[in-house]
């Protein structure tokens, strides 16, 4: 369940895991020269990640999702269609089962898993372009843009998500887009915040006072040169985003507040599987399953990504 | 007399992602009773390892140590754990670099020093609060019996270093062994944290091993030094004889280096060229021969790695040398051309 | 201090008024009619009389601004009443709260006891065997969706018990319908009242417990590598004590703090696992109201667990500046 913290340990550096250490550890201060050819950030990185066991079955996950969303439902039967048998176990016609309703399972999986990422990508997209917008304002103008921007950021984090999500849903009413917009809307606010504190930090910079200096306009010094710096924590803020939006649909569709029927969202199938519990546990086990996979793999992936990018000063 | 403490064939090396990193490669380092030892490299020439290796200070799971400290006729690298322990801090005290973080910022100053001193002896809580106090005096800490409850983090930089050396001579040890003490103090307050350091030290009867990387330092207060490079000693001698007769292209490099006061107005400052070696593959033969001006390679500079005291020829007759500790030693192989060839430092 | 201490009850109070206000926004005058879902109780559509009826019964027909007022004064004098069964709001809080900081503290103590220790033998033994599986099961445990993870529990100890015939003990009821706070001391439960406790607890815990658990490491590896750690070793202190009074120390200040801040995280996020389990605490009565378009339940309810976040927050704040010396509470020293 989503709730603000989705797992996402806070902000502390990484600490190496593999076998050996950077000599900087080590209380060594050996200036090297070259031993090996000088490499980007984005193949250190890449490097890195590709090390990370972890983090590279969390990006096998989220491939192996995005292609059932994106083909998944060539090679299953419409999710609601109805069979005139239903509560049936697993089948070789049917290999998740049917539903207390004659829904082919496996089929509404699959359609689920295309609707959690739809939604869970596209709400992340959102809320970082809102959260960035925002950040980048208040960080730059600083004072009393800053202010008000976070005074506004503090009330909504102090209301617990679930009753803002709710209140989101009870002005926007259900179905897709209302929950895309209120996960969006609930969202932008930690990456405002990291955002902001970026600009913060990198605006003391002198190379940047130089260039305001030159007369650079603020515009383009907020565009050229702060925000590329800006934006490595907001990459680790988007992957780990997605897979605490899904939770946070399955949540809400749970709840009976998301999605609404018939449209197969993971979290309403387990809400239906609540009273078979007993009797068909199958219902409740594969969406729950779904669910975690999908969820997983992002946060595999964003906490991949945050090891990777967390040089400290290379 | 037997010095206080030998260093004999040192070799360190740590295993990284990299490969394995030689940080010393066979180092002979003995101080004696009074000495202001002093040792000399820039970062990477393996004099801070070559510190933490004396007191098995290093991360166990990643070095590999051969060769022998020897600390009066026991060899600490071999020595048990709790024998180890208890020559930290009650015979061997170390001092290292940065106070700040080699300080605990959740306990006072006093309450660190007190766990030190009970460590080592079976001292109530009150006189070892006694202690922490008179070594806080004896810094020159002003008002020592209400700062001593204060947290590392309410001293100003000097004062936090007197304290750390307030904390290394509580027990009193016979060899303080300190890791660049003032690099990360203000330049104004330098100089006065190391005279302490070394008067207090001396007055306590301890000897004291210097590990810097400013040459500066070592005139005012060393008797002794050695100058470190790529992991191993390059030259060696008394502070006196080394300021007077450098004899290692390294050591004169270096003090070309250094600005002057006595310098005409035109005299430029030489910087050494070239960059400091890889540790991770040192280049063959002496380590300094890519950056050195008179390097050869009929002299063997770029195949066969120098000793300190022998010349070739004495190397190939087999001749042992007596009393190196006292020598003037020079890992060169052209060590009797230097002079000629490189004139004097000031000339 | 005490100056610290009136200023952020200033500003808490600053932030509940932001936060009433947006609620109030949100809930009351943007397009949604409660006086028609709530008319329609019986599943009849209401007819326009009877809808008109209900709003001028519950204020609804009153402007905005005169709403607002009300529905301030009501939600701090606890005097408000449920727009469906005219329940006065206090007796729900009076009754409800108990239920949901019980929950709240059992979950904090298995967060805190299972989260730390499975950190620090993850950081003492690292790489090892056990540490790979603490960290996985801490990664994973923080991808499972609360409801998933506690129909899992309940199938197993409930459903999955009582066909196989487990033990007595081994089988726990699926639902907290037996709670009765007759049988409890503060937060101490009777034996009997254990039984209900024991699934949401866990589940509440779960992925704070893993949050702890991977935070406990990774300070803990900092710790140990640190410094002052290196300095006490060099005291010649016994490896013993350098563990505890300079590593463990040290690592779990930020533990603990971000423990003390997920106590008003977890009151405001029972929902989830109170709807699970029925528990009857704020979290459900909550999750309830909203479905039903209950306004002043809402409202008021929210309140209270943004009350008791903001001061968990304000009490971790304080206490910080115990643990570490070198936080000077209010500004610079």
């Amino acid at each position: 369940m989503s709730d603000g913290r989705d797992g996402f340990v806070p902000d502390l550096p990484s600490h190496q895991t593999g076998v050996g250490t950077p000599l900087g550890a080590l209380g060594l201060d050996v200036s090297l020269t070259e031993i090996g050819p000088s490499r980007s950030l984005f193949e250190d990185a890449w490097r890195r990640f590709r090390r990370n066991k972890l983090a590279m079955f969390g990006l096998f996950l989220v491939v192996f999702l995005i292609l059932v969303a994106l083909f998944g439902p060539l090679f299953v039967q419409d999710p609601t269609k109805l069979s005139k048998t239903y509560l049936e176990g697993p089948t070789n016609q049917h290999p998740f089962g049917l539903d207390n309703k004659g829904g082919d399972v496996l089929a509404r999986v699959v359609h689920g898993i295309r609707l959690s990422l739809f939604i869970g990508i596209l709400a992340t997209v959102l809320e970082t372009f809102i959260g960035v917008v925002v950040g980048a304002l208040a960080g730059w103008y600083g004072r009393y843009v800053d202010s008000v921007a976070m005074r506004f950021v503090d009330i909504m984090l102090g209301i617990p998500y679930i009753i803002l999500a709710y209140a989101f849903i009870t002005v926007l009413g259900r179905g897709v887009s209302a929950v895309i917009l209120t996960l969006a809307f609930t969202a932008w606010l930690q990456t405002a915040r990291t955002v902001r504190a970026g600009f913060i930090q990198v605006k003391q910079l002198e190379y940047i006072e130089a260039a305001r200096a030159l007369g650079v306009s603020g515009r383009r010094i907020m565009l050229r040169h702060i925000l590329p710096n800006v934006l490595q924590p907001v990459v680790v803020l988007m992957a780990i985003g997605v897979g605490s939006a899904i939770l946070s649909e399955a949540a809400l569709s749970f709840l009976g507040v998301g999605v609404k029927p018939p449209n197969p969202s993971l979290g309403l199938m387990v809400s239906d599987a609540q009273s078979f519990l007993s009797s068909a546990p199958y219902l409740f086990f594969f969406p729950g399953i779904a669910i975690i996979l999908t969820v997983l793999g992002f946060l595999l992936v964003g906490d991949g990504l945050r090891d990777a990018l967390d040089v400290k000063d290379n | 007399m037997p010095p206080l403490l030998q260093i004999e064939d040192l070799h360190v090396g740590f295993s990284t992602e990299d490969g394995v990193v030689q940080a010393v490669r066979g180092v002979d380092i003995a101080v004696e009773e009074g000495d202001v030892l002093a040792i000399v490299g820039e970062s990477g020439s393996g004099k801070s390892v070559t510190a933490l290796s004396v007191l098995g200070l290093h991360p166990k799971g990643r070095t590999t140590i051969s060769g022998r400290v020897m600390w009066g006729d026991e060899d600490l690298v071999t020595a048990s754990d709790e024998r180890l322990r208890r020559v930290r801090g009650a015979e061997i005290a170390m001092i290292f670099q940065d106070p700040l973080s080699a300080l605990n910022p959740v306990y006072t100053v006093g309450r660190q020093i007190m766990e030190m001193v009970r460590a080592h002896g079976d001292v109530s809580k009150s006189a070892a609060k006694e202690r922490a106090i008179e070594m806080l005096g004896l810094v020159g800490i002003p008002q020592p019996r209400k700062r001593v409850d204060n947290y590392p983090h309410e001293f100003s930089g000097g004062m936090r270093q007197r304290a750390m050396i307030a904390m290394a001579l509580s027990c009193d040890p016979k060899l303080v062994i300190a890791d660049e003490p003032t690099t990360a103090l203000d330049v104004t307050v330098q100089a006065q944290v190391l005279e302490l350091l070394v008067d207090v030290t001396n007055r306590q009867g301890a000897a004291v091993m210097l590990i810097t990387h400013d040459l500066g330092v070592v005139a005012g207060m060393a008797n002794k030094v050695a100058v470190m490079y790529a992991g191993k000693v390059v030259e060696q001698a008394a502070a006196v004889d080394m300021f007077d007769e450098p004899s290692h292209p390294y050591t004169i490099g270096l003090l070309r280096s250094l600005p002057r006061v006595d310098a005409d107005g035109d005299a430029q400052l030489i910087p050494i060229g070239g960059q400091p070696p890889s540790m991770l593959n040192p280049p063959a033969g002496c380590a300094f021969h890519p950056r050195c001006p008179i390097a050869l390679r009929e002299a063997g500079c770029d195949t066969v790695i120098p000793t300190l005291y022998h010349t070739p020829s004495e190397l190939a007759s087999g001749e042992v040398v007596d009393d190196p500790i006292h020598q003037h030693g020079a890992a060169c192989w052209r060590r009797d051309e230097v002079a000629e060839l490189l004139g004097t430092v000031r000339g | 201090m005490a100056v610290f201490i009136v200023r952020r009850l200033f500003s808490l109070a600053v932030t509940l008024l932001g936060g009433f206000t947006l609620l109030f926004i949100l809930f009351f005058t943007l397009p949604s009619d409660p006086a028609r879902v709530i008319a329609g109780g019986n599943g009849r559509a209401p007819s326009e009389a009877v809808i008109a009826n209900t709003e001028k019964r519950l204020g609804l027909d009153k402007p905005v601004y005169e709403q607002y007022w009300n529905q301030l004064k009501d939600t701090v004098t606890l005097s408000g009443e449920s727009f469906q069964t005219r329940e006065p709001v206090s007796e729900m809080v009076t009754q409800r709260l108990p239920a949901s900081l019980r929950l709240a503290i059992w979950a904090m103590l298995i967060e805190a006891s299972v989260g730390i220790g499975a950190g620090v033998l993850s950081a003492r033994r690292r790489n090892s065997l056990a540490d790979t599986l603490t960290t996985t099961a801490a990664v994973v445990a923080g991808a499972i969706p609360v409801f998933v993870l506690g129909y899992l529990l309940t199938l197993v100890t409930g459903v999955y018990a009582f066909k196989h015939n487990w033990p007595e003990w081994a089988r726990l009821p699926t639902l907290s319908n037996d709670y009765d706070p007759d049988k409890w001391f503060l937060f101490i439960p009777s034996l009997s009242q254990v039984e209900i406790l024991i699934q949401p607890a866990i589940i509440l815990a779960a992925v704070s417990t893993a949050i702890v658990a991977r935070l406990t490491r990774t300070t803990m590896l900092e710790a140990q590598t640190s410094d002052h750690v290196r300095t006490a070793r060099a005291k010649g202190l016994r490896e013993k004590t350098v563990s505890r009074r300079h590593v463990l120390r040290n690592a779990l200040i930020p533990v603990i703090t971000f423990i003390g801040i997920d106590f008003g995280t977890i009151i405001g996020f029972a929902i989830l696992t109170e709807t699970v389990f029925q528990w009857p605490g704020l979290g459900s009565k909550i999750a309830r109201a909203a479905g039903q378009s209950d306004l002043p339940v809402v409202l008021t309810l929210s309140m209270v667990v943004m009350l008791i976040y903001g001061l968990a927050n304000l009490a971790v704040d304080i206490s910080y500046a115990k643990l570490d010396p070198r936080i000077r509470l209010g500004g610079a020293k």
